[in-house]
This record gives C-alpha cells, structure tokens and sequence, in this order.
C-alpha cells in the first residue's frame, strides 16, 4: 500500500525489483504446489480390481524330458541304503539332476513333531536325497516347506534342519513377503493363490519327498497332497472340495522326482498320528518320475484302492501322471 | 461498513452454508436432499485432509484438490480460511467474544497474548503426519519413474514444511541451532522411516481427523446436535437417529467450545492441526498485517480485540494471524496495514513458530512409529474383530485407515441409519470411523443403495456402481461386494431351538436367488406317546389327550404314526380335549391316508418346520437378516466380517470369483 503511492518506480529500482523476484518466489512456490497436487490426482479412486500380472501361471514343469516310465519299490529298512537302490534302478541320480541344477526338494515338515512320529519327512532320507543331488553336481539344494506348525519348530524338532546342513544344502523358511499368486489355468480353485514361490522359481529341479500316511479328509496323505505345503493364503479353505483341490495341485506341479517314504507308515490317526501305535512298518521306498503312480503303489501301504481315491482320478485326467500301474514298469528289490 | 463487518458477513455466510450443506445430506430428491449439492465441500477445502491422504496413499482422491485451492489462497493472503470461512473457527470467535465482553482492557490483553503452549498444534500436527507418511519409505512406492518422482516431491514438500518451521531456534534468545545438528537429526529420522518400513507393520494411518476441525464440526452436527434436537432428519423413521458413543462426541465437541470461556479461540490458537499447517504456509505470505513501527504509540488497544493471538502490537506473527481486522480497525494511529511484506522476506522475520526444527522432527519420528505400534496389535489383519463389519466399497482396513478422516458423511447419508461410529472395537486408530450396527438402523445395509460409497470423500469407501455392488453386468466375473456373512445360531434360532415356525430372515434376504435357504424338518414333540381308540369322520378319539398350549401353530402339527413314510403323517386340523381332527387329503397328493381306518400303537404329535440355512456364496453380509432376527439382544443370525471381499485371506470359499487375490 505504502509503495504504491508516489511516482512509478523505475524498472531498476529496488522496489521494482523485489516485485519481481517475490513474483518470482511466489509463482515458483505456487507452480511446485500444484505440479505436484496435479501429479498425485486421482479422479476415480481406487477400483478393486486386482493386478493379475502379478499372477504366476503354470504349470510349473520339472519333469525330465525321457524320464524312464518307471517306479522302482525297494523293500527294506534303511532309507538311505533302500534310495540308492531305487536310484539305481531308474538309472542313477544325474539322469535327473545336471550338474550346476539347483534342487528344490519340497519336503512334508507340516509338524512340529520328532521324526520317529511319522508325521514328517525323515530326516535320513532327507540326507539321502540332498546328498545324491549334491553328487550328481547340483550348483545348489535348498530344501522347504510351508509346515502347519511352527516353521522354525518344525524344521528343528523333526530333524531335517539338522540333516539338510549336514548334507551341506539349505533350509528356507517361508517369509510372507516372498509369497506370491499362482494360477492353474483353467482351474477351478488355484487361482491367483497366494504360494510360497521363492524355491521353486529359483530351481531347475524339484523333487517331492514325503511320507505315507492316513489322511481323515482325504484318504491319504503323499505325493500329491505334499504339494499343499507350498500354498499360502486361507489353504485350509481348500478341505471344502480337498480332492479336487489335490488334484489341481498334482497338475500345477510337476516334480522331476517323487520318493515316497513308505518304510513306516501311518496307518491311523493322520496326518498328525502322535503315537507309535499309529504307525507301521511296511519297509518300502517308492521312487518314480511319476508322482501319480507313485502314490497309486503308495495307498497300497494303506490298503487303499488307488482306484477309491478322487484326488488320484483328478490328477490323472488332468495329465498329471498315470494310475495305470500296467503301463509302467515296477522294479522291485529288497535289501 | 468496514473490514471487520465484511468479515462478519463471510463468517455468517460460511457458517450457514455449512450448516446448509449438513442438513441437506439426507437422501431425496427435493431441494432440501442431497441432489447434486457439494456436501463435501468444505471437508474438501480444508487442505489437511489433502495433505494426510497424500502422504499416506501418495494420491490425491478428486475434489481434495480444493485443498490446493485453500493452501494457494493462504501463500498469497494468509490465513484467511480460519477467520474468513472456516465454521468451527467461527463459532470459536462468537464465543470468544462473549467470554470477553465483561473483561476488563488488562485482562482482554492478557487474555489475547501470546502462549508457548500454541506450539501443542504443530506437535499434533507433526505426529499426525508422521503416523500417516509411513507409506512413503515402502519399496511400492519407488517401483516406477513416475512414482518415484511424486514420492520425492511429497518428501520435498514435507521438508519445506519441516525446515521452514522454527528455524530460528529459540526465539527468544535468537541463538541458531547449528544446521549440521538439524540435517543430522533429520538424516536421522529419514533413516528411523527406512529402517520401519522393512517390517509388515510399517503402515500410514490417518489420524488428522480426530481434531480435525471442519471433520469435528461435522461430526458433531450430523451425528450429536441434529439427532439430539430433531433437526434436519431424514424422512420417516430413519428420522430417530441412534449414535454410538454421542456421549463422546458431544463431550468433546462441549468442550471444544466451552474452552473459548478460558481463552478465545481456544480451540484454534492450542489444537487445530488445520491451524497449524495452514500457518506454516502462511507465515510466508505475500499480503500480510504489518504494523507501521513509526505510527504505534503502544497504546495496546490491538490486542484486546485479537482472539487469534498473533501479537499485533509487537513483531506480528503472521502465521498465528487469522486476518480477523480487528486490529486494524480499532487502531486510532492506522499502525496497522494489510499489504504485501514491505520488506524482504528474510529481514521481515515472520514470527517463528515456538518450536524448534528438532522438535518438529522428534514429533514427526514419534508419529512415524507410533503407527506400526498401535498397528501391532493386530486388528486391521489377523485379529480381525468380528463385530468391525465395514460399509459396502470400503477398502481393506490397512488401506481404509489410510484414507478415513472420520468426518461421518457415510453415517449421515445411511438411509437406515446401520453406519455408526466405531467406539474402541476397530481399534484404537479406528475411533469414530464407519462401522455396521444392525440393531441400531431401521433396517440392514440398503441391498440397492450405494449411498456411502459415492459421498466418501477420501474414497476410504470407493465408488460403487448398483451393478459393481450386485456383481452383475461387468462385473459378473468379481462376485458381489460382501460386506461378511451371516451365520444361523441354532441355540438362539425359533425353529432350530425351539420348534417354532419362523424363517423371517429367509424372506427377508435380498439376493435373489436367496442367500437363506431353508431345510424342512418334521420333529417329534416331547410328549408321550398318543393312541388312537376310535375314529368319528376326520376325527381321531385320543383318550387323555389335552391340546397343548404355547406350541407351533397348528398349521405346522402332524400326527405321525411312522416319522420314515410319509404316508403314516397327517396335517392336524383342529383338536380338544380327548380328540384330534386330521386332514386326509396329503397336501403333496399322495393321499394314501384316507385308506387308513385309524392308526394302530403309538402315534406322535411332531411339528414340521422350515429352518433356515446360509449358502456363503450368495450371502452378501447386509445384515438384514439379522436386523429383522425376532431375537432382539444376541440375535439368531448374525452376520461377521468372515467371507468379505475386501479381505480375500478371510474367506470361507475355496472357490473364489476369479480375480479376487
């Protein structure tokens, strides 16, 4: 107000030039404000739609290509002694694993419970199986699961972190925010579900180890319900339809070996048993590039009809693998 | 008229506006109801809302560019939006001047001088903020160039708010804190941001709203003053407005005002936040009060008359200075003059606030973790509070804490009057945030209303079309909006514990087809056993038999010789003492009972009921079910937060609509 009054300023005045640079200030201030302001506007709002590019589609495809179509069925006691049998059979670990693979061995470690339970994958084999892979030059053997129990309790108290460090590979421990979603196209329920990804994306190679065991929802517990343990999210919805879901699972992945522990089997009381009485020795070690005929000789040991399992009809008709033990070559030994 | 009435004038105007705005939020269609007025429009102008939405969700939800609007305005003039428009502001300024009027001029001045205690404002703001920029350090936020570069600029702008805060230290003394200390204290709490947002808990969560003054006024309106004295209902018998904690609201909003009889605008100089970050702006304003040191003779007349407390005798500090004219109108020298700064900025040293930059930052730090503290309790996730069922649209919690400024809209456009704010079950940062009550509305959530999900004006409910809501037309393949699912009590339900025929909520489900299905029984009575000694036409002679009292309607009793045929079952008529009437003629048309001469041995008086059943993959959580339930206190159907769309990972479904994780 004061300035303005008296003779106009000259263009050099001081007046005249502190207009000019509060001009200055003051448009670059307001220009910055709405830049940014205009930047960050958003006139829909959020929509609830969901990024589906984030989705990982599969199948997920480990399988050797010429893999023998075979099961070799070993008959003995000690787990490791019966693997190396049952590898040679089906020709030897490095006609599975290339030297520089790197190994995901998807083990079942759902419990929090000792290995002489049977609930869990024993930490023997384990051994067996990651020291094979080690020899046959895997570059790396990270060994998984995303248990029911407690992760760290698990892995601990059955004994496979223990065993995975003594055959030199590594135990991971699923973290939430390596999960990502998955899909089956075509599926009906894996859809855009939320996985414990990290192993598998990162392998070569994955092989499925798990143990015999009853099952109350679903008959039985092996191969193919083994691959439950990579699932995240609100899994436990899937017991509504489990079959289907088991199936659709056998079809999502595909493992280049399944080594089914049948040496002790629960027969009663899964899949947490809890108790010897739950268990059997039935002495057996199922080895096939075929998870679905591996578990079809596996519900044997429970003396389940392979054929009386849903999950094991799904699987084969969505290409998983065959429940036609005709068409497979059995090799059978015992030590 | 002089500056002060013109003032005056834009107050009024203002207040009635707002208060017009408020009371046209009902639904309808007449001049009076919503149409297309701009109820949102003052929450919009209030550039707090803009700027804790940005920090949280680095987006700015349409009509918040208002916020701009108000901030640019102050950059130039100064804070007029507190003494020209704001309502609450307003309302503080009438009662501040009625505390004053019997004062005596020592005690007006006294009254009016400035307090140390003005800096609480800028330590709520500060931690407000930094509870809500939490979002700021996470990776997602610097996936993308573009992304990258609007975090940057929101980090400048906030540091340009922080640095030009106080950067004089300690006014008084004028000694300067060293700048190496400040940049350190501030790497230091950048680092603190970076080091939280590793952990899962590292979440923004939006607190501005709690004194929020245009949220507060709102609130107290819509859901304390309006409903309390009957004014500017909605129609019919929504009208009866019940709200959850008025105590509370009311308590605060007394107080908010009642305080003005201890200092005039009490609310303003010490709490509001608003305040306080439009005073950063317009501490640097182009136009500003500025007092002619040659004219002042000290008389102190400004000061009896200035309720923002800015000093106007003195230094003015103009970002205290609301623009209120007073002082300029009752100065006798003209001292005082509203121009653009006669002198450079750095010589015209606007007023410090009262805190130091190290203060402003501890503040910003505490805020910062404060909210992956509250956060870890768990309940926006896995401890998931069953009775916390949120408004159709709303996003998943983590994401609606970041965006709710708690101002009510949603509760006060309800036509039924089932949103109320939440108390303490949402948790602590959940308070006065929307949430279902289905006994308190006159009716469940509207299954064709999305009323609260396009008046939001942060979109912490997002916009919903009818068809997005339904899940028809394009949006067949996501499903509907469930806001949880219903889930029958068959200890408290009429049919299933206590053999009445009822199914109320079956006939009032929405969705069609029907969410609640219903199972038809046919149970024994517990009786003893009944045998029939004669038959006189369609009546049965029952030696000994009494009606019973207080049973089911006779329409659902059967006489049931053999419970597994349906031909040993007739439909009872009527009955007395010592009889009972059947109908013969089956209604389903077997009709093999009129064969029968009369039945032999023990017969059984049953009832057939129809018992009402949830199918999860059509029951949307509208809670009309269990709005309608005839069981009032713990009603027999009740719906949980379980299966709701915004929270995959609570589902009950294995098979989900495709896309929902």
């Amino acid at each position: 107000m004061e300035e303005t009054k008296g003779p106009l300023p000259s263009l050099d005045s001081p007046v005249r030039r502190r207009f000019l640079g509060s001009a200055l200030r003051y448009g670059l201030g307001l220009t910055a404000l709405w830049t940014l302001g205009l930047s960050l506007s958003d006139w829909i709002g959020p929509t609830g739609a969901h990024d589906r590019s984030k989705s990982l589609s599969g199948p997920f495809d480990w399988s050797v290509p010429n893999a023998p179509k075979a099961v070799a069925v070993v008959t003995g006691s000690h787990r490791a002694a019966c693997f190396a049998e049952a590898m040679k059979a089906l020709g030897g670990m490095p006609r599975f694993i290339a030297s520089g693979d790197r190994v995901f061995v998807k083990v079942n470690a759902a419990f929090a419970s000792p290995p002489s339970l049977g609930a869990t994958s024993h930490p023997e084999l384990v051994e067996a199986v990651v020291r094979h892979c080690v020899d046959a030059g895997a570059a790396q053997v990270v060994v998984s699961d995303n248990p029911i129990n407690d992760p760290a309790s698990c892995f601990r108290l059955t004994g496979i972190a223990d065993a995975v460090r003594r055959a030199g590979a590594k135990v991971w421990f699923p973290e939430s925010r390596h999960f990502q979603p998955v899909t089956l196209p075509d599926g009906q329920y894996l859809h855009q579900w939320p996985s414990w990804t990290a192993p598998f994306l990162l392998a070569d190679k994955v092989i499925n180890l798990a143990p015999v065991k009853h099952h109350h929802r679903a008959g039985a517990s092996m191969i193919c319900k083994n691959w439950y343990g990579l699932l995240g999210g609100p899994r436990n919805l899937f017991h509504q339809h489990v079959h289907e879901v088991i199936g659709e699972l056998a079809a999502l992945f595909r493992p280049t070996l399944a080594v089914l522990d049948g040496i002790t089997t629960m027969m009663t009381n899964g899949p947490t048993g809890g108790s010897l009485a739950d268990l059997k020795e039935t002495q057996t070690l199922i080895v096939s590039p075929d998870p679905v005929a591996a578990d079809a000789l596996g519900a044997s040991l429970l003396n389940i009809d392979p054929h009386k399992l849903p999950y094991l009809q799904h699987a084969q008709r969505l290409g998983a693998g065959t429940l036609n033990l005709e068409a497979v070559a059995i090799h059978r030994a015992t030590l | 008229m002089r500056i002060h009435h013109v003032r005056r004038l834009s107050q009024t105007y203002f207040l009635i506006l707002f208060v017009f705005l408020c009371a046209v939020t009902r639904l309808g269609t007449e001049w009076t109801q919503i149409r297309a007025w701009p109820v949102n429009w003052f929450l919009q102008l209030n550039p707090l809302s803009a700027v804790g939405t940005a920090l949280g969700t680095g987006t700015l939800f349409a009509g918040l560019l208002w916020g701009l609007v108000t901030l640019s305005a102050t950059l130039l003039l100064g804070r007029f939006f507190c003494g020209w428009v704001c309502p609450f502001g307003t309302l503080q300024h009438v009662l501040g001047w009625l505390g004053m009027r019997r004062k005596s001029f020592s005690q007006r001045v006294a009254a009016n001088a400035y307090h140390s205690a003005h800096r609480l404002k800028f330590i709520f703001l500060f931690m407000v903020f930094g509870m809500a920029c939490g979002p700021l350090w996470t990776p997602d936020r610097w996936t993308s160039w573009s992304s990258a570069a609007k975090t940057l600029g929101l980090f400048t702008a906030a540091a340009a708010l922080v640095l030009g805060t106080a950067s004089q230290g300690n006014a008084e003394s004028g000694k300067r804190p060293s700048r190496l200390e400040d940049g350190l204290t501030g790497a230091a709490v950048f680092l603190f941001g970076l080091t939280l947002a590793r952990f899962p808990v590292a979440v923004g969560s939006l607190q501005t709203g709690l004194l929020d003054p245009i949220a507060l006024l709102q609130r107290s309106l819509n859901q304390v003053l309006f409903p309390a004295f009957g004014l500017f209902q909605p129609e019919g018998l929504a009208g009866n407005r019940w709200t959850q904690g008025a105590w509370l609201l009311g308590a605060v909003f007394l107080a908010a005002l009642g305080l003005n009889l201890v200092k005039p605008r009490f609310y303003c100089r010490y709490l509001c936040p608003a305040g306080a970050l439009m005073h950063l702006v317009g501490r640097h304003s182009l136009w500003r009060m500025t007092r002619i040191t040659d004219r002042c003779t000290d008389c102190k007349r400004c000061e009896t008359v200035c309720d923002a407390a800015c000093r106007p005798s003195m230094e003015i500090l103009s970002g205290e200075c609301t623009l209120c004219g007073n002082c300029l109108v009752v100065c006798p020298e003209k001292a005082i003059t509203y121009c653009r700064a006669p002198l450079p900025a750095k010589a015209a040293a606007p007023g410090a606030v009262d805190l130091s930059r190290r203060q402003v930052l501890v503040a910003l730090g505490a805020g910062l973790f404060a909210a992956p503290v509250i956060r870890l309790d768990g309940l926006s996730q896995h401890r998931f509070p069953p009775n916390v069922i949120r408004p159709p649209g709303s996003l998943a919690e983590p994401e609606f804490l970041r965006r709710c400024i708690k101002c009510g809209q949603c509760l006060r456009i309800c036509p039924t009057n089932v949103l109320q704010p939440a108390l303490w079950e949402a948790g602590l940062e959940g308070l006065w945030t929307p949430v279902l009550d289905f006994r308190a509305g006159t009716s469940g959530c509207q299954y064709q209303c999305v009323a609260c999900s396009r008046i939001c004006p942060t979109a912490a409910i997002r916009r919903l079309t009818v068809d997005e809501k339904h899940g028809t037309g394009a949006f067949a393949d996501r499903g509907p909006v469930r806001l949880g699912a219903a889930f029958v009590d068959r200890n408290r339900c009429l049919p299933w514990a206590f053999g009445k025929p009822c199914i109320v909520c079956e006939e009032n489900c929405p969705v069609s087809p029907k969410a609640i299905q219903t199972m038809e029984t046919l149970d024994k009575l517990p009786m003893p056993p009944l045998r029939v000694t004669a038959r006189e036409d369609n009546r049965w002679i029952v030696d000994g038999f009494r009606p019973v009292e207080h049973r089911a309607p006779l329409e659902s009793l059967w006489l049931v010789k053999d419970f597994g045929n349906p031909s040993f079952q007739w439909p009872i008529r009527d009955w007395g003492d010592g009889w009972i009437e059947v109908s013969y003629t089956d209604p389903k048309g077997h009709g093999h009972a009129a064969t029968i001469e009369k039945p032999e041995g023990a017969v059984f008086l049953a009832v057939k009921l129809k018992r009402p059943l949830v199918d999860h993959a059509r029951c949307v959580g509208c809670g009309i079910c269990e709005h309608e339930c005839p069981v009032r206190g713990v009603p027999a159907i009740r719906v949980t937060p379980e299966n709701e769309t915004r929270h995959p990972e609570r589902s009950l479904m294995a098979r989900q609509p495709s896309g929902t994780f």
